[in-house]
Protein backbone atom coordinates (compact mmCIF):
# COMPACT_ATOMS: atom_id res chain seq x y z
CA UNK A 1 0.00 0.00 0.00
CA UNK A 2 2.83 2.20 0.96
CA UNK A 3 5.02 1.30 -1.83
CA UNK A 4 1.88 2.32 -4.36
CA UNK A 5 2.11 5.22 -2.77
CA UNK A 6 5.70 6.46 -3.14
CA UNK A 7 5.20 4.88 -7.19
CA UNK A 8 1.99 7.19 -7.60
CA UNK A 9 3.59 10.09 -5.74
CA UNK A 10 6.93 10.13 -7.79
CA UNK A 11 5.16 9.75 -11.23
CA UNK A 12 2.69 12.77 -10.59
CA UNK A 13 6.86 14.24 -9.55
CA UNK A 14 8.23 13.25 -13.24
CA UNK A 15 5.38 13.91 -15.10
CA UNK A 16 4.79 17.63 -14.02
CA UNK A 17 8.30 17.90 -13.53
CA UNK A 18 9.01 17.28 -17.70
CA UNK A 19 5.90 18.94 -18.05
CA UNK A 20 7.47 21.82 -16.69
CA UNK A 21 10.30 22.09 -18.66
CA UNK A 22 8.70 21.24 -22.25
CA UNK A 23 7.92 24.55 -23.41
CA UNK A 24 11.26 25.60 -22.89
CA UNK A 25 13.04 23.59 -24.93
CA UNK A 26 10.53 24.33 -27.73
CA UNK A 27 10.99 27.71 -27.75
CA UNK A 28 14.56 27.78 -29.26
CA UNK A 29 11.98 29.14 -32.69
CA UNK A 30 10.95 32.45 -32.78
CA UNK A 31 7.01 33.47 -31.22
CA UNK A 32 5.47 35.75 -33.15
CA UNK A 33 2.01 36.96 -31.40
CA UNK A 34 -0.19 38.72 -32.95
CA UNK A 35 -3.48 40.13 -31.37
CA UNK A 36 -6.45 40.23 -34.25
CA UNK A 37 -9.95 41.12 -34.07
CA UNK A 38 -12.00 38.33 -33.79
CA UNK A 39 -13.53 38.83 -37.45
CA UNK A 40 -9.71 38.49 -39.07
CA UNK A 41 -10.01 34.47 -37.38
CA UNK A 42 -10.17 32.59 -40.31
CA UNK A 43 -7.85 34.96 -43.15
CA UNK A 44 -5.23 35.04 -40.40
CA UNK A 45 -4.64 31.21 -39.76
CA UNK A 46 -4.08 31.54 -43.15
CA UNK A 47 -1.78 34.22 -43.38
CA UNK A 48 0.06 33.14 -40.07
CA UNK A 49 0.38 29.50 -42.06
CA UNK A 50 2.00 31.29 -45.41
CA UNK A 51 4.05 33.44 -43.15
CA UNK A 52 5.44 30.56 -41.46
CA UNK A 53 6.52 28.84 -44.57
CA UNK A 54 7.92 32.23 -46.53
CA UNK A 55 10.13 32.65 -42.48
CA UNK A 56 11.07 29.04 -41.28
CA UNK A 57 11.78 29.07 -38.04
CA UNK A 58 9.05 31.62 -36.88
CA UNK A 59 6.07 30.45 -35.47
CA UNK A 60 2.81 32.77 -35.53
CA UNK A 61 1.29 32.80 -32.81
CA UNK A 62 -2.51 34.21 -33.06
CA UNK A 63 -5.08 36.04 -30.26
CA UNK A 64 -8.24 35.97 -31.29
CA UNK A 65 -10.84 38.22 -29.54
CA UNK A 66 -12.74 41.84 -29.98
CA UNK A 67 -10.80 44.58 -30.59
CA UNK A 68 -11.62 46.59 -27.23
CA UNK A 69 -10.47 43.06 -25.28
CA UNK A 70 -7.31 42.91 -27.19
CA UNK A 71 -6.10 46.80 -26.43
CA UNK A 72 -6.78 46.35 -22.36
CA UNK A 73 -4.79 42.99 -22.93
CA UNK A 74 -2.14 45.28 -24.15
CA UNK A 75 -2.74 47.78 -22.01
CA UNK A 76 -2.12 45.13 -18.96
CA UNK A 77 1.24 44.00 -20.83
CA UNK A 78 -0.09 40.97 -22.77
CA UNK A 79 3.69 40.33 -24.44
CA UNK A 80 1.91 40.81 -27.69
CA UNK A 81 4.25 42.15 -30.98
CA UNK A 82 1.75 43.14 -34.04
CA UNK A 83 -2.09 44.61 -32.85
CA UNK A 84 -4.57 44.60 -35.61
CA UNK A 85 -8.03 45.85 -34.91
CA UNK A 86 -11.15 45.99 -36.86
CA UNK A 87 -11.43 50.09 -36.40
CA UNK A 88 -9.62 53.31 -36.77
CA UNK A 89 -11.06 54.11 -32.94
CA UNK A 90 -9.48 51.55 -30.82
CA UNK A 91 -6.19 52.08 -32.91
CA UNK A 92 -6.35 55.76 -31.90
CA UNK A 93 -6.66 54.56 -28.40
CA UNK A 94 -3.89 52.34 -28.45
CA UNK A 95 -2.19 55.25 -30.00
CA UNK A 96 -3.26 57.86 -27.21
CA UNK A 97 -1.76 55.34 -24.59
CA UNK A 98 0.90 54.97 -26.62
CA UNK A 99 1.01 51.50 -27.21
CA UNK A 100 1.77 51.20 -30.53
CA UNK A 101 4.57 52.75 -32.86
CA UNK A 102 2.66 55.36 -34.85
CA UNK A 103 5.04 54.99 -37.72
CA UNK A 104 3.91 51.23 -38.23
CA UNK A 105 0.70 52.23 -38.47
CA UNK A 106 -0.73 50.77 -41.79
CA UNK A 107 -4.59 50.05 -42.81
CA UNK A 108 -4.90 46.34 -44.61
CA UNK A 109 -8.10 45.58 -45.30
CA UNK A 110 -12.27 46.76 -45.45
CA UNK A 111 -15.39 45.05 -44.84
CA UNK A 112 -18.86 45.38 -44.72
CA UNK A 113 -21.61 45.30 -42.07
CA UNK A 114 -25.04 43.07 -42.59
CA UNK A 115 -28.24 41.84 -41.12
CA UNK A 116 -28.30 38.08 -41.01
CA UNK A 117 -31.06 35.66 -39.87
CA UNK A 118 -30.66 32.09 -38.90
CA UNK A 119 -31.17 29.73 -41.92
CA UNK A 120 -34.71 29.28 -42.37
CA UNK A 121 -36.07 31.82 -40.46
CA UNK A 122 -39.27 32.94 -41.84
CA UNK A 123 -39.25 36.60 -40.17
CA UNK A 124 -40.47 39.23 -42.44
CA UNK A 125 -36.74 41.31 -42.02
CA UNK A 126 -35.41 42.70 -44.98
CA UNK A 127 -33.68 45.45 -43.56
CA UNK A 128 -33.10 47.10 -40.09
CA UNK A 129 -36.77 48.49 -39.51
CA UNK A 130 -38.58 45.51 -39.83
CA UNK A 131 -36.35 44.72 -36.36
CA UNK A 132 -38.85 46.77 -34.89
CA UNK A 133 -41.80 43.89 -35.19
CA UNK A 134 -43.35 42.48 -32.39
CA UNK A 135 -42.23 39.11 -33.41
CA UNK A 136 -38.68 39.64 -33.27
CA UNK A 137 -37.67 39.97 -29.79
CA UNK A 138 -33.65 39.05 -29.95
CA UNK A 139 -31.22 41.07 -31.96
CA UNK A 140 -27.56 40.07 -31.63
CA UNK A 141 -25.36 42.67 -31.91
CA UNK A 142 -21.51 42.92 -30.57
CA UNK A 143 -20.78 45.01 -27.18
CA UNK A 144 -20.31 48.65 -28.31
CA UNK A 145 -18.27 48.99 -25.60
CA UNK A 146 -15.09 46.39 -26.73
CA UNK A 147 -16.67 44.81 -30.02
CA UNK A 148 -15.84 47.50 -33.41
CA UNK A 149 -18.92 45.37 -34.99
CA UNK A 150 -20.95 46.52 -32.28
CA UNK A 151 -20.27 50.07 -32.60
CA UNK A 152 -20.55 50.22 -36.59
CA UNK A 153 -24.45 48.74 -35.98
CA UNK A 154 -24.85 51.11 -33.05
CA UNK A 155 -23.94 53.75 -35.81
CA UNK A 156 -26.44 52.96 -38.25
CA UNK A 157 -29.61 52.04 -35.82
CA UNK A 158 -28.45 55.61 -34.29
CA UNK A 159 -28.45 57.27 -37.66
CA UNK A 160 -32.22 55.38 -38.73
CA UNK A 161 -33.11 56.18 -35.11
CA UNK A 162 -33.83 52.62 -34.41
CA UNK A 163 -31.18 52.60 -31.53
CA UNK A 164 -33.59 53.66 -28.58
CA UNK A 165 -36.27 51.70 -29.91
CA UNK A 166 -34.52 48.77 -30.24
CA UNK A 167 -32.48 48.46 -27.41
CA UNK A 168 -34.24 46.26 -25.09
CA UNK A 169 -34.33 43.41 -27.97
CA UNK A 170 -30.68 43.49 -27.97
CA UNK A 171 -28.64 40.42 -26.88
CA UNK A 172 -25.14 41.49 -26.34
CA UNK A 173 -22.02 39.42 -27.57
CA UNK A 174 -18.08 39.44 -26.26
CA UNK A 175 -17.06 39.67 -29.93
CA UNK A 176 -18.54 39.54 -33.66
CA UNK A 177 -17.69 35.86 -33.69
CA UNK A 178 -20.67 35.36 -31.25
CA UNK A 179 -23.03 37.39 -32.72
CA UNK A 180 -22.56 34.84 -35.57
CA UNK A 181 -22.78 31.68 -33.26
CA UNK A 182 -25.81 33.05 -31.57
CA UNK A 183 -27.42 33.21 -35.09
CA UNK A 184 -26.21 29.97 -36.60
CA UNK A 185 -27.42 28.08 -33.41
CA UNK A 186 -31.01 30.01 -33.80
CA UNK A 187 -30.87 31.39 -30.43
CA UNK A 188 -31.50 34.55 -31.87
CA UNK A 189 -33.84 36.20 -34.53
CA UNK A 190 -31.40 38.03 -35.69
CA UNK A 191 -27.72 39.97 -35.39
CA UNK A 192 -25.31 41.96 -36.98
CA UNK A 193 -21.79 40.92 -38.26
CA UNK A 194 -18.78 41.31 -40.94
CA UNK A 195 -19.93 40.21 -44.52
CA UNK A 196 -16.75 38.55 -43.81
CA UNK A 197 -17.90 36.14 -40.92
CA UNK A 198 -21.46 35.79 -42.95
CA UNK A 199 -19.69 34.22 -45.65
CA UNK A 200 -17.84 31.51 -43.16
CA UNK A 201 -20.81 30.62 -41.72
CA UNK A 202 -22.42 29.40 -45.19
CA UNK A 203 -25.21 28.60 -45.93
CA UNK A 204 -26.35 28.62 -41.50
CA UNK A 205 -27.36 31.95 -42.17
CA UNK A 206 -28.99 34.62 -44.64
CA UNK A 207 -27.79 37.92 -45.11
CA UNK A 208 -30.59 39.82 -45.71
CA UNK A 209 -29.10 43.39 -45.92
CA UNK A 210 -26.21 45.53 -46.55
CA UNK A 211 -25.53 47.77 -44.61
CA UNK A 212 -24.51 51.66 -45.38
CA UNK A 213 -25.00 54.75 -42.84
CA UNK A 214 -21.67 53.82 -41.03
CA UNK A 215 -17.97 54.78 -41.36
CA UNK A 216 -16.15 53.09 -43.65
CA UNK A 217 -14.67 49.51 -42.33
CA UNK A 218 -10.77 50.07 -42.50
CA UNK A 219 -8.72 47.59 -40.40
CA UNK A 220 -5.35 49.18 -39.48
CA UNK A 221 -2.69 47.00 -37.93
CA UNK A 222 0.55 48.24 -36.16
CA UNK A 223 3.95 46.90 -34.11
CA UNK A 224 3.40 46.67 -30.37
CA UNK A 225 5.96 49.46 -29.00
CA UNK A 226 6.49 47.19 -25.88
CA UNK A 227 7.60 43.95 -28.24
CA UNK A 228 10.94 43.14 -28.19
CA UNK A 229 10.78 41.48 -31.60
CA UNK A 230 10.23 44.97 -34.02
CA UNK A 231 12.11 43.51 -36.88
CA UNK A 232 10.33 40.48 -37.32
CA UNK A 233 6.90 42.63 -36.12
CA UNK A 234 7.73 44.57 -38.94
CA UNK A 235 8.39 41.60 -41.56
CA UNK A 236 4.54 40.07 -40.59
CA UNK A 237 3.15 43.32 -41.59
CA UNK A 238 4.52 43.82 -44.88
CA UNK A 239 3.91 40.27 -45.60
CA UNK A 240 -0.19 40.98 -44.59
CA UNK A 241 0.57 44.07 -47.56
CA UNK A 242 2.48 41.87 -49.86
CA UNK A 243 0.49 40.51 -52.70
CA UNK A 244 0.41 36.80 -51.17
CA UNK A 245 -1.33 38.31 -48.21
CA UNK A 246 -3.97 40.46 -50.25
CA UNK A 247 -4.99 37.66 -51.68
CA UNK A 248 -5.67 35.67 -49.27
CA UNK A 249 -7.24 38.19 -47.03
CA UNK A 250 -9.69 38.73 -50.31
CA UNK A 251 -10.54 34.51 -50.70
CA UNK A 252 -11.93 35.74 -47.27
CA UNK A 253 -13.98 38.49 -48.40
CA UNK A 254 -11.60 41.05 -46.93
CA UNK A 255 -12.03 44.83 -49.46
CA UNK A 256 -8.62 46.27 -50.55
CA UNK A 257 -7.99 49.24 -47.91
CA UNK B 1 -24.64 54.04 -7.21
CA UNK B 2 -27.08 51.80 -9.30
CA UNK B 3 -25.00 50.74 -11.56
CA UNK B 4 -23.50 48.53 -9.52
CA UNK B 5 -26.86 47.73 -7.10
CA UNK B 6 -28.23 46.43 -9.94
CA UNK B 7 -26.10 43.20 -10.38
CA UNK B 8 -26.09 42.91 -7.11
CA UNK B 9 -29.89 42.03 -6.97
CA UNK B 10 -29.96 40.41 -9.78
CA UNK B 11 -26.87 38.07 -8.24
CA UNK B 12 -28.99 37.02 -5.22
CA UNK B 13 -32.67 36.28 -6.70
CA UNK B 14 -30.14 34.17 -9.53
CA UNK B 15 -28.27 32.37 -6.70
CA UNK B 16 -31.61 32.30 -3.90
CA UNK B 17 -33.86 30.50 -6.55
CA UNK B 18 -30.92 28.62 -8.01
CA UNK B 19 -30.09 27.28 -4.38
CA UNK B 20 -33.85 26.44 -3.57
CA UNK B 21 -34.32 24.56 -6.53
CA UNK B 22 -30.53 22.72 -6.04
CA UNK B 23 -31.85 22.22 -2.35
CA UNK B 24 -35.18 20.32 -3.21
CA UNK B 25 -33.63 18.43 -6.05
CA UNK B 26 -30.65 17.51 -4.15
CA UNK B 27 -32.23 16.42 -1.11
CA UNK B 28 -35.16 14.27 -2.77
CA UNK B 29 -32.55 12.33 -4.34
CA UNK B 30 -29.43 11.84 -1.33
CA UNK B 31 -32.72 10.89 0.69
CA UNK B 32 -33.94 8.67 -2.35
CA UNK B 33 -30.14 7.04 -2.48
CA UNK B 34 -29.13 7.21 1.16
CA UNK B 35 -32.33 4.85 2.03
CA UNK B 36 -33.29 2.90 -0.81
CA UNK B 37 -31.42 0.00 -2.79
CA UNK B 38 -31.79 0.15 -6.49
CA UNK B 39 -29.36 -0.94 -9.39
CA UNK B 40 -27.34 1.37 -10.77
CA UNK B 41 -27.92 3.91 -7.18
CA UNK B 42 -24.29 4.79 -7.75
CA UNK B 43 -24.59 5.54 -11.67
CA UNK B 44 -27.15 8.12 -10.12
CA UNK B 45 -25.06 9.60 -7.69
CA UNK B 46 -22.07 9.53 -10.11
CA UNK B 47 -24.50 11.81 -12.58
CA UNK B 48 -25.67 14.19 -9.70
CA UNK B 49 -21.82 14.81 -9.19
CA UNK B 50 -20.70 15.35 -12.23
CA UNK B 51 -21.00 19.37 -12.42
CA UNK B 52 -18.73 19.16 -9.26
CA UNK B 53 -15.78 17.94 -11.48
CA UNK B 54 -16.95 19.49 -14.78
CA UNK B 55 -15.75 22.42 -16.72
CA UNK B 56 -18.40 25.01 -16.22
CA UNK B 57 -18.43 25.49 -19.56
CA UNK B 58 -18.85 22.07 -20.82
CA UNK B 59 -22.38 22.38 -18.23
CA UNK B 60 -22.98 24.82 -20.72
CA UNK B 61 -22.13 23.47 -23.83
CA UNK B 62 -24.89 20.53 -22.39
CA UNK B 63 -27.24 23.04 -21.08
CA UNK B 64 -27.53 24.83 -24.77
CA UNK B 65 -28.11 21.32 -26.18
CA UNK B 66 -30.82 20.26 -24.03
CA UNK B 67 -32.62 23.61 -23.18
CA UNK B 68 -31.64 26.00 -26.39
CA UNK B 69 -33.89 27.07 -28.75
CA UNK B 70 -33.25 23.98 -31.23
CA UNK B 71 -32.34 22.04 -28.32
CA UNK B 72 -34.11 18.47 -27.34
CA UNK B 73 -36.14 19.94 -24.58
CA UNK B 74 -36.01 23.89 -25.60
CA UNK B 75 -37.30 23.44 -28.87
CA UNK B 76 -40.86 21.69 -27.02
CA UNK B 77 -40.71 24.71 -25.10
CA UNK B 78 -40.80 27.47 -27.80
CA UNK B 79 -43.20 25.55 -29.66
CA UNK B 80 -45.57 24.78 -26.78
CA UNK B 81 -45.66 27.65 -24.38
CA UNK B 82 -43.34 30.13 -26.65
CA UNK B 83 -40.94 29.60 -23.83
CA UNK B 84 -37.11 30.07 -24.38
CA UNK B 85 -34.42 30.10 -21.45
CA UNK B 86 -31.73 31.44 -23.55
CA UNK B 87 -30.83 34.97 -22.35
CA UNK B 88 -33.34 34.83 -19.59
CA UNK B 89 -32.19 35.20 -15.76
CA UNK B 90 -34.31 32.27 -15.64
CA UNK B 91 -31.40 30.89 -17.16
CA UNK B 92 -29.04 31.56 -15.19
CA UNK B 93 -30.61 29.90 -12.73
CA UNK B 94 -31.09 26.95 -14.31
CA UNK B 95 -27.51 27.12 -14.92
CA UNK B 96 -26.36 27.97 -11.39
CA UNK B 97 -29.05 25.21 -10.04
CA UNK B 98 -27.13 22.75 -11.66
CA UNK B 99 -23.56 23.57 -11.03
CA UNK B 100 -24.26 24.09 -7.43
CA UNK B 101 -26.98 20.73 -7.17
CA UNK B 102 -23.87 18.45 -5.91
CA UNK B 103 -22.71 20.79 -3.22
CA UNK B 104 -26.10 20.16 -1.53
CA UNK B 105 -26.69 16.06 -2.62
CA UNK B 106 -23.40 15.14 -1.32
CA UNK B 107 -23.82 16.99 1.85
CA UNK B 108 -27.58 15.59 2.54
CA UNK B 109 -26.54 11.66 1.44
CA UNK B 110 -23.76 11.88 4.19
CA UNK B 111 -25.74 13.33 6.45
CA UNK B 112 -28.65 11.15 5.69
CA UNK B 113 -26.52 8.32 5.85
CA UNK B 114 -25.02 9.20 9.46
CA UNK B 115 -28.91 8.99 10.80
CA UNK B 116 -29.13 6.11 12.99
CA UNK B 117 -31.38 3.43 11.92
CA UNK B 118 -32.58 2.39 15.38
CA UNK B 119 -34.01 6.31 16.08
CA UNK B 120 -36.44 5.84 12.38
CA UNK B 121 -36.80 2.36 13.01
CA UNK B 122 -38.45 3.22 16.89
CA UNK B 123 -40.31 6.43 15.57
CA UNK B 124 -42.12 3.75 13.38
CA UNK B 125 -42.90 1.74 16.19
CA UNK B 126 -44.24 4.63 17.93
CA UNK B 127 -46.93 4.43 15.22
CA UNK B 128 -45.03 7.84 12.35
CA UNK B 129 -45.82 7.28 8.91
CA UNK B 130 -43.03 7.24 6.72
CA UNK B 131 -43.60 10.96 5.66
CA UNK B 132 -43.57 11.87 9.52
CA UNK B 133 -40.64 9.84 9.76
CA UNK B 134 -38.80 11.76 7.75
CA UNK B 135 -40.03 15.03 8.74
CA UNK B 136 -39.77 14.27 12.53
CA UNK B 137 -36.46 12.31 12.53
CA UNK B 138 -34.17 11.85 9.63
CA UNK B 139 -34.42 15.52 8.47
CA UNK B 140 -34.13 17.55 12.07
CA UNK B 141 -31.48 14.75 12.28
CA UNK B 142 -29.86 15.16 9.04
CA UNK B 143 -30.48 19.15 8.86
CA UNK B 144 -27.36 20.42 9.67
CA UNK B 145 -25.32 18.65 7.19
CA UNK B 146 -27.67 19.84 4.69
CA UNK B 147 -27.38 23.37 5.48
CA UNK B 148 -23.70 23.24 5.46
CA UNK B 149 -24.00 21.78 1.67
CA UNK B 150 -26.55 24.54 1.16
CA UNK B 151 -24.26 27.34 2.21
CA UNK B 152 -21.62 26.01 -0.24
CA UNK B 153 -24.26 25.41 -3.11
CA UNK B 154 -25.26 29.51 -2.51
CA UNK B 155 -21.92 30.63 -2.62
CA UNK B 156 -21.39 28.78 -5.96
CA UNK B 157 -24.34 30.04 -7.06
CA UNK B 158 -23.28 32.99 -6.50
CA UNK B 159 -20.09 33.05 -8.28
CA UNK B 160 -20.82 31.16 -11.64
CA UNK B 161 -19.82 32.31 -14.63
CA UNK B 162 -18.96 30.21 -17.32
CA UNK B 163 -22.39 28.03 -17.71
CA UNK B 164 -24.38 31.13 -16.68
CA UNK B 165 -22.37 33.15 -19.53
CA UNK B 166 -23.10 30.53 -22.23
CA UNK B 167 -26.71 29.89 -21.48
CA UNK B 168 -27.95 33.21 -20.11
CA UNK B 169 -25.31 35.07 -21.97
CA UNK B 170 -24.46 38.91 -20.48
CA UNK B 171 -27.40 41.09 -20.73
CA UNK B 172 -26.90 44.42 -18.61
CA UNK B 173 -29.47 44.65 -16.48
CA UNK B 174 -31.16 41.36 -17.06
CA UNK B 175 -28.54 38.96 -16.65
CA UNK B 176 -25.35 40.61 -16.24
CA UNK B 177 -24.49 39.13 -12.11
CA UNK B 178 -22.01 40.51 -10.48
CA UNK B 179 -19.10 38.01 -11.45
CA UNK B 180 -19.93 38.81 -15.47
CA UNK B 181 -20.56 42.77 -14.85
CA UNK B 182 -16.75 42.56 -13.35
CA UNK B 183 -15.67 40.48 -16.74
CA UNK B 184 -17.20 43.53 -18.71
CA UNK B 185 -16.07 45.94 -16.67
CA UNK B 186 -12.28 44.49 -17.43
CA UNK B 187 -12.48 43.93 -20.52
CA UNK B 188 -13.96 47.30 -21.58
CA UNK B 189 -11.01 48.93 -19.11
CA UNK B 190 -13.57 50.61 -16.87
CA UNK B 191 -11.25 49.72 -13.84
CA UNK B 192 -13.32 52.16 -11.38
CA UNK B 193 -16.25 50.13 -11.97
CA UNK B 194 -14.61 46.61 -12.21
CA UNK B 195 -12.89 47.73 -8.38
CA UNK B 196 -16.38 48.44 -7.36
CA UNK B 197 -18.17 45.26 -7.96
CA UNK B 198 -15.17 43.48 -6.72
CA UNK B 199 -15.49 45.13 -3.17
CA UNK B 200 -19.16 44.80 -3.34
CA UNK B 201 -18.56 41.08 -4.23
CA UNK B 202 -15.81 40.15 -1.78
CA UNK B 203 -18.28 42.13 0.93
CA UNK B 204 -21.26 40.14 0.33
CA UNK B 205 -19.25 36.95 0.39
CA UNK B 206 -17.92 37.82 3.88
CA UNK B 207 -20.96 38.68 5.42
CA UNK B 208 -22.79 35.80 4.32
CA UNK B 209 -20.12 33.21 5.01
CA UNK B 210 -19.98 35.23 8.93
CA UNK B 211 -23.11 34.70 9.44
CA UNK B 212 -24.04 31.32 8.17
CA UNK B 213 -20.80 29.97 10.16
CA UNK B 214 -22.84 31.52 13.51
CA UNK B 215 -26.45 30.30 12.96
CA UNK B 216 -24.42 26.53 12.11
CA UNK B 217 -22.01 27.31 15.20
CA UNK B 218 -24.05 28.70 18.01
CA UNK B 219 -26.33 25.67 17.78
CA UNK B 220 -23.57 23.44 18.87
CA UNK B 221 -22.24 25.99 21.39
CA UNK B 222 -25.93 26.07 22.88
CA UNK B 223 -25.93 21.92 23.37
CA UNK B 224 -22.46 22.12 25.15
CA UNK B 225 -23.38 24.78 27.45
CA UNK B 226 -26.34 23.30 28.21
Amino acid sequence: MKRKLVVCVVAALAFFGLSWMGPSRASAEQELIVSAAASLTNAFQEVGRKFEKANPGIKFVPNFAASGALLQQIEKGAPVDVFASADQKTMDQANEKKLILPETRKNFASNGLVLILPAGSKAPIKSPQDLNANEVTKVAIGNPDTVPAGRYAQEVLKNEGLWEKLSPKFIPAASVRQVLDYVTRGEVDAGFVYSTDAVIAGDKVQVVATLGKHKPILYPTAVVAATQKKDLARRFIDFVLSKEGQETLSKFGFGKP
Amino acid sequence: MPNSLIPLLLTLKVAGCATLAAFAIGVAFAFLLARVRFPGREWVDALLTLPLVMPPTVLGYYLIVVFGRRGWIGQWLYEAFGVTLMFTWQGAVLASAVVSLPLVFKAARTAFEGVDPNLERAARTLGLSEAGVFIRVSLPLAWRGIMAGTMLAFARAMGEFGATLMVAGNLPGKTQTLSLAVYDAVQAGNDRLAAILVLITSLVCVVILVFSGKILKTQYLKEVDR
